[in-house]
Order: C-alpha cells, then sequence, then structure tokens
C-alpha cells in the first residue's frame, strides 16, 4: 500500500477548514486540522505533514507568519501555502521571503488548488524515490557494519575482505572512537573464522598480573584467589580471532610472553607446566604511535613488527567528513527503533551542525550525539536545537582559534549562527539569545556581511 | 443492503432526477429511493458571494437523516440542487459530500450549457448530472479521487474534465464499491 501524503490545514474558522479539509481528503491525502497557530504548531511537533495549509490572519497571539516560521523551524522541508483573503503586495513578499512555497487567495478556483497540491505532490514523490534510491546507494558504503564513502575507508574496507581469510595478525591504528574494533569485528565475521569465537581484550583497563592471567588464563592455586583453572582469552578465541585493545599499554614482561605465544602459537596456563597451543588470529589495535614508541624504547621492535604485519590506518571523523551525514543517518536509522522515535531524518540545519562539529571522539562521539539528540528531539526530524549541546561543547568547534580574542570569537559565533539561519537575522538574534536590534548593531561594528 | 436516498431541492427538472436515479442503481447496485423535496436552501444562502454554501447543506442534510431514522448509518442522502454551491476556500464546487459518509449534495448550476453562454442541451445536461452525482455518491461510499481521468471518481475542475470521464467506475474502485468496504481508497 502506498504511503497516504499528510496535509494540516489551519485557519480559525471552523466551517473553512473543515470543507477545505472534506476536500482534500477526497482527493485521497489523509488530512488534520487546526484551529490556531499554537494548535498547528503541537500538530507539527507530532507529525510531518507533506503539506500545510495556513491562514495568514488568526487571532490569539500566532498569526500565520509565525506559525510558518515556527513549522519551517521544526521541518525545514515543509511545503506550507499560506492562504489570505485580500492580495496584497506585501503579504505575498511577506509569505514567500519567510519561506511560504506559495500563497493562495481565497476564494481560489478549484483548479487553481488541484495543480498547487498536485505539483508540490509530485516534487514529494520524487522527493521521497530520491531518498530511497540516496539510500540504495548508501548500501554500497557498507562493510559490514561500517559506513563509509571517503576513499581511505574504501582502501580499508577492500584489505579487510582481502586479509579476512588470512591467519596474519594486524595491527589497527587510529585515534578513540575511530571504530578499530568495528573493523577487527568486520575481519573476523568476513572470514572463514566467522563461526568461532571473536574475543576482544582492552589492556588498558587491566593491572599486569590480572591482564597475564586474563590472556593465558591459570591454573587451581597458582595465585591468592585462584580457586579453581580459568581458561584465558588465548584458549577463549581458539579457532578465532584475540582482539587486543590498547596494545600499546601493555608491560614490557607481557610484551615478551605476547611475542613468544604469537611466534610459538602456545603458551602456558599462569601457575601451569602444561603447553597449551592454540590457533588464534590477533588483531592489536592501538591509539597511539606504537612505531615512536619503538623508538623510545618503550615498546619492543620484535613484537611491533609481529603485530604489524598488516598495518590498518583508520583516518579521524574530521578527515573523512563526507561521511558524516552517512553516518547521522545510519545511526538514526538504526536508533530510532531501539528508542521507539519515529525520526526520519535531519534538517539541514541540524546537518550544518554536524558538518561544522570537529569531532574530537570521532564516530563513537557522533553516535552518542544523534542518540542523546533523538532523546529529547520532540518532532519528527532533528533540527540545529536538537544540537546544540555540540556548540555547548566549546573547543570541539573547529573555527574557534585557540588565541582568538574574545571580540573576534563574537565576530565567528556571529557569522555561524547567519550561515546556519540563511541570513535571517530575526532567526540568528533568538539563535544567539539576543534582541534583533543588538545583533544588527554588532553586524554593522564587525562588517559582518550577510 | 445500504439506501441511497435522493432529495430534490429546486429548480431540479424531474427527467434528471429519474436519470440519475437509474444511473446511481444501475453503478452501485443499490437501493436507491426518492426522499421527498427539500425546498430552496436559503439558510445556506451567501449575499456576498451570491451561492449557496454547501458545508451548511451538508449540515441541514444530517439533521433531515436523523430525523428520518437514518443515524444507522444504512441511510445516505444525496441532495441534487439547481443553484450554485462553494466551500469557503473555493470559488464554486460542483458538488461535496463526506467521505465515507451519509450526506452529499450535487449543484446542476454549473453543469448547464446556459451557464456558459451556450444554447441549452438537454442530453448534454442529463449525461453531466449522471456524471457528477454517482461522483457524489463515490465519495459517500468511501471513494476517493482517480487517477483514471475516463473514471467518473476522477478530479474534475470543469465541465471539459467532466465531459472527458465516463458515467462509470474504472474496475479498481468498482471493486471497491462492490466489495462495499467504505474505505479510503489510498492514491497519493
Amino acid at each position: 500500500m502506498k504511503t497516504q501524503w499528510q496535509i494540516l490545514v489551519v485557519d480559525d474558522e471552523e466551517v473553512m477548514r473543515e470543507s477545505l479539509a472534506a476536500w482534500l481528503a477526497e482527493d485521497g491525502y489523509g488530512v488534520d486540522t487546526a484551529a490556531s497557530g499554537r494548535d498547528a504548531i503541537e500538530h507539527a511537533r507530532r507529525k510531518d505533514y507533506a503539506i500545510y495549509f495556513i491562514d495568514l490572519k488568526m487571532p490569539g497571539g500566532i498569526d500565520g507568519i509565525e506559525t510558518m516560521m515556527e513549522i519551517r523551524r521544526l521541518h525545514a522541508d515543509a511545503s506550507i501555502i499560506i492562504i489570505t483573503a485580500y492580495a496584497t503586495v506585501d503579504t505575498a513578499i511577506t509569505a514567500m521571503k519567510e519561506g511560504a512555497q506559495d500563497y493562495i487567495v481565497k476564494p481560489c478556483n478549484p483548479e487553481e488548488i488541484s495543480l498547487l497540491v498536485n505539483r508540490i505532490i509530485k516534487v514529494k514523490n520524487l522527493q521521497r524515490e530520491n531518498t530511497i534510491l540516496r539510500k540504495k546507494l548508501s548500501r554500497q558504503y557498507h562493510f559490514a557494519d561500517i559506513v563509509s564513502k571517503n576513499a581511505r575507508m574504501q582502501e580499508i574496507f577492500a584489505l579487510a575482505a582481502d586479509i579476512a581469510n588470512l591467519r596474519s595478525t594486524a595491527l589497527i591504528q587510529g585515534e578513540s572512537g575511530t571504530g578499530k574494533e568495528i573493523i577487527a569485528r568486520a575481519i573476523h565475521f568476513s572470514g572463514d573464522r566467522a563461526g568461532k569465537p571473536f574475543v576482544a581484550v582492552s589492556c588498558a583497563a587491566l593491572a599486569e598480573t590480572l591482564l597475564e592471567s586474563e590472556f593465558f588464563g591459570h591454573e587451581k592455586g597458582s595465585f591468592t584467589g585462584a580457586g579453581a583453572q580459568k581458561k584465558g582469552k588465548f584458549e577463549m578465541a581458539d579457532g578465532g580471532t584475540l582482539f587486543l585493545d590498547e596494545i600499546g599499554d601493555i608491560s614490557p614482561k607481557l610484551q615478551v610472553d605476547l611475542l613468544r605465544v604469537l611466534q610459538e602459537k602456545a603458551f602456558y596456563r599462569v601457575g601451569g607446566s602444561e603447553e597449551v597451543r592454540v590457533d588464534v588470529r590477533v588483531i592489536a589495535a592501538t591509539k597511539v604511535d606504537l612505531r615512536q614508541a619503538v623508538q623510545e624504547g618503550r615498546f619492543r621492535d620484535d613484537l611491533y613488527y609481529r603485530l604489524n604485519v598488516i598495518e590498518i590506518h583508520v583516518p579521524p571523523l574530521r578527515e573523512r567528513r563526507e561521511d558524516i551525514p552517512l553516518l547521522a543517518e545510519h545511526f538514526l536509522e538504526r536508533l530510532a527503533p531501539e528508542l521507539r522515535k519515529e525520526i526520519t531524518g535531519i534538517s539541514e540545519g541540524g546537518m550544518r551542525v554536524l558538518m561544522d562539529y570537529a569531532w574530537p571522539g570521532n564516530v563513537r562521539e557522533l553516535e552518542n550525539s544523534i542518540e542523546r539528540a533523538m532523546v529529547t528531539c520532540r518532532s519528527h526530524v532533528l533540527t540545529e536545537d536538537d544540537f546544540a549541546f555540540l556548540a555547548r561543547a566549546g573547543n570541539g568547534h573547529s573555527w574557534t582559534p585557540p588565541d582568538a580574542t574574545l571580540e573576534e570569537i563574537e565576530k565567528l559565533m556571529i557569522e555561524a549562527a547567519l550561515e546556519r539561519k540563511s541570513g535571517n537575522v530575526k532567526e540568528a538574534a533568538v539563535a544567539l539569545g539576543i534582541d534583533r536590534s543588538t545583533l544588527y548593531e554588532k553586524i554593522k561594528r564587525y562588517e559582518i556581511r550577510r | 443492503m445500504s439506501v441511497l436516498r435522493v432529495a430534490p431541492m429546486e429548480q431540479v427538472e424531474e427527467a434528471l432526477l429519474a436519470a440519475i436515479e437509474e444511473a446511481l442503481r444501475h453503478c452501485f447496485g443499490i437501493d436507491v429511493q426518492r426522499h421527498s423535496a427539500l425546498g430552496a436552501p436559503e439558510f445556506a444562502w451567501d449575499g456576498a458571494r451570491r451561492q449557496f454554501s454547501a458545508p451548511l447543506i451538508l449540515r441541514r442534510l444530517l439533521v433531515e437523516l436523523d430525523g428520518a431514522g437514518g443515524s444507522d448509518g444504512s441511510r445516505r442522502l444525496l441532495a441534487v440542487t439547481g443553484r450554485d454551491l462553494y466551500i469557503p476556500m473555493l470559488s464554486f464546487v460542483y458538488g461535496q459530500a463526506q467521505l465515507g459518509g451519509r450526506a452529499g449534495v450535487v449543484s446542476m448550476a454549473r453543469l448547464r450549457s446556459e451557464f456558459y453562454a451556450l444554447a441549452p442541451d438537454e442530453e448534454l445536461l442529463r449525461v453531466r448530472a449522471c456524471k457528477e452525482a454517482l461522483h457524489e455518491a463515490g465519495h459517500l461510499f468511501g471513494l476517493v479521487h482517480c487517477s483514471d481521468a475516463s473514471c467518473v471518481m476522477a478530479l474534475s475542475t470543469g465541465v471539459g474534465q467532466i465531459d472527458m470521464k465516463q458515467p462509470l467506475l474504472c474496475a479498481g474502485c468498482a471493486a471497491l464499491a462492490a466489495e462495499g468496504r467504505g474505505e479510503v481508497r489510498e492514491r497519493r
């Protein structure tokens, strides 16, 4: 069954809104009505309508133009048709300037309104088709659960696929949150070890003695608290893959033990005398530069070369900004059912905030930010307001020079707000929390071009 | 069985009413009965627009239906008037009906050739009247506008479009009407 397009008719006159709603319903649209601007905004928060018919003059505080502006803030792509009883040039200019798709003078010819609605719906249908096609296209940027269209990431996907069936060790280097473990999992699950265990150990989380027991297991009574024999991660990963995260943090003694097991494919449990043989593929990961650690004598060079048979460098998110929209949509699609939210997309303004942010925490931070925005979002689209916490994150912004003066920062913030609001001073002033007149004064003082 | 009552208002010839009733029986296979004449819809007159309000007529028809014991939903009332109708948003309508509801009204005013300063054409008027009555009745049975321009449920915003369509339902609309599901057919 095709999706039924939804229309909202906003008019304070009951007979007016109900008769137009009935006329549109005869055309097969799902039609809701709202008796005031406030009522309309509440409807728009709950549902994303394809078209909004809004009467220009409505009593009760919020007129048609203000209602339209608020709806556009919630749904940047909303098609809004302003209804007016008197066609004046001023009305038309104001309505169109503030983002109305069109305006109609009542009463209008049935053909006129029919053509207008059909034209908008035709575009909406094309946009929807386009979205579906883009989603299909985006699947080609997926490797296992990793999403990217960045050239370097595509090379990593190709390399990961090539090495999936090998036993060779691999070293994945990249900043925190770049998805090193996900790449390791992708290598494991796309190869012939997929049916065997994938065991992950964070070397940074445990003390040396505990880590040794964690790696190799222990015999009963080998140390205080060792009440029973315990298998280590190497044994647990037998036949599969052992992922050693933060490998740069392990002690010199463990480096020797690890080198031995990598060379001989055998080890002794802590306190044990029986050699245990395993078939484990090791994939290690680090956020520090291991080569430099070797040069500084903090990491054994023989272990480094043993681990670094296949080297993978994962670029930080700021170096693959083209992936931000793709990843954001991916996370939104994945999180929506989990969070039970009917959020269908991210507005242009919202996406601009994501593109402007520096993402020091990389993909993990992006995922967390999408989740946080979705939790507090009250409409069907994530807007820049839902990502306001990113602006407050301060030094995350790439555009803030470290040695900037207060005035320079203020100028940058005003420029950014104006850009986000497409040059609309009124909206930028609201976003910055200052009066419109104050903003005009600052624009003049800083000679900001709009 | 569903009953559709046809109620003459004023300025409608008996021959037209008979033709409309026959077309409704033939198209929908329902029991079509004549309702007593309702008289001129003066209550719906808008002096500024010099037209009659279709929503106000529909409200009066619902009162009429309730008075005639038709509130169980099995009875529907389709009024036929010679007056020119409007809804506030539009400059005119050929008719209006509650989608999947009980009351509808169809106007003959703009179906007459004389409205366009042409010579009277009784046969053309009869055909147009049947088509528009079928169209509004279709809405009463839950049918929405059809994208098939030859189907009587296609939207008409001018007499040219009315003349292009057939006084029949397309296969899709006929199936929905025959099933009597009374549900909105989603086409958009």
